[in-house]
């Protein structure tokens, strides 16, 4: 039995999700928005392996859910991150703010 | 205090000094090793949560891949030695943002209980975790791979030199 209660674990997901969204939010190089993005979808993930321990109906498949999270984060980053290097040849820069054509 | 909860604070610990550290770091290569050790404290906190087998995948993909991919796109992208300071205006009225959130969800978790815990999930995780994958989500499974090729094959698209381009460019 675990005597560490679930809101210690879920008000660590949330510490971990702001954190990532002030990153995201406020960063202005691109591979930083990128893993600030990639530590929110951690939090998440924390949050569903402790429901699949602690969560009503607890079962194995929060954690089944958690691999199929972590297959598309990684999938997202490798293609954001192609995104980027593509982007870099075109205008040679990585910060988000002068990432504006769209805008002029 | 029990040793569970000991081990449990030193990983809430390292965690987050982890992702403050990411966000007060200057280099960019310094924020994502800062990062590696929020991951590695994440794997932790799956281990005490019974989930070994996804600690393990934690550790091989996000401390082994994604902090790798994420060095390779810092290193062929140049860089100004420190990161850009954004203004402090925005970043007053996105932090105060971020508290309001934080407080409310906060307040919604502090004493969230819901009955008892799971006692079975510890006995051969791996296993179970097979098992469920190729019988409940064996779909979901399958159209995982799918999503992982097209990632690939778009992610070599994406980053290959256009030829066609650099030709028009040489012409013009």
């Amino acid at each position: 039995m675990s005597s560490v209660p679930l809101s210690a674990f879920l008000v660590t997901a949330l510490l971990l999700f702001c954190m990532g969204l002030y990153g995201a939010l406020t960063k202005r190089n691109a591979v930083i928005v990128l893993i600030s993005i990639e530590l929110m979808l951690n939090a998440v993930n924390l949050n569903l392996v402790a429901f699949a321990k602690y969560g009503v109906g607890a079962s194995i498949r929060g954690q089944v859910f958690s691999l199929f999270t972590i297959t598309v984060a990684a999938a997202e980053a490798a293609v954001g991150l192609a995104i980027l290097i593509a982007l870099y040849r075109n205008r040679a820069t990585v910060n988000v703010d002068e990432m504006n054509t769209l805008k002029k | 205090m029990t040793g569970e909860l000991l081990v449990f604070i030193i990983l809430f610990l390292v965690t987050i000094t982890g992702g403050l550290l990411m966000l007060n770091l200057t280099k960019v290569i310094h924020m994502v090793m800062a990062l590696v050790l929020t991951f590695l404290g994440i794997a932790g906190l799956y281990i005490m949560l019974s989930a070994e087998f996804v600690a393990v995948v934690q550790i091989l993909i996000y401390s082994g891949a994604i902090t790798i991919i994420m060095l390779f796109g810092i290193m062929l992208t140049k860089h100004t030695e420190a990161e850009p300071k954004t203004g402090w205006a925005k970043k007053g009225v996105v932090f105060t943002g971020i508290v309001l959130f934080f407080l409310i969800m906060f307040k919604g978790i502090r004493t969230i209980s819901l009955g008892p815990q799971a006692e079975t999930l510890h006995e051969n995780n791996t296993e179970q975790i097979g098992i469920m994958l190729f019988t409940d989500y064996v779909i979901p499974f399958e159209l995982v791979s799918v999503v992982l090729l097209v990632a690939l094959v778009g992610a070599v698209v994406l980053a290959k030199k256009d030829e066609e381009d650099e030709k028009e460019g040489e012409q013009s």
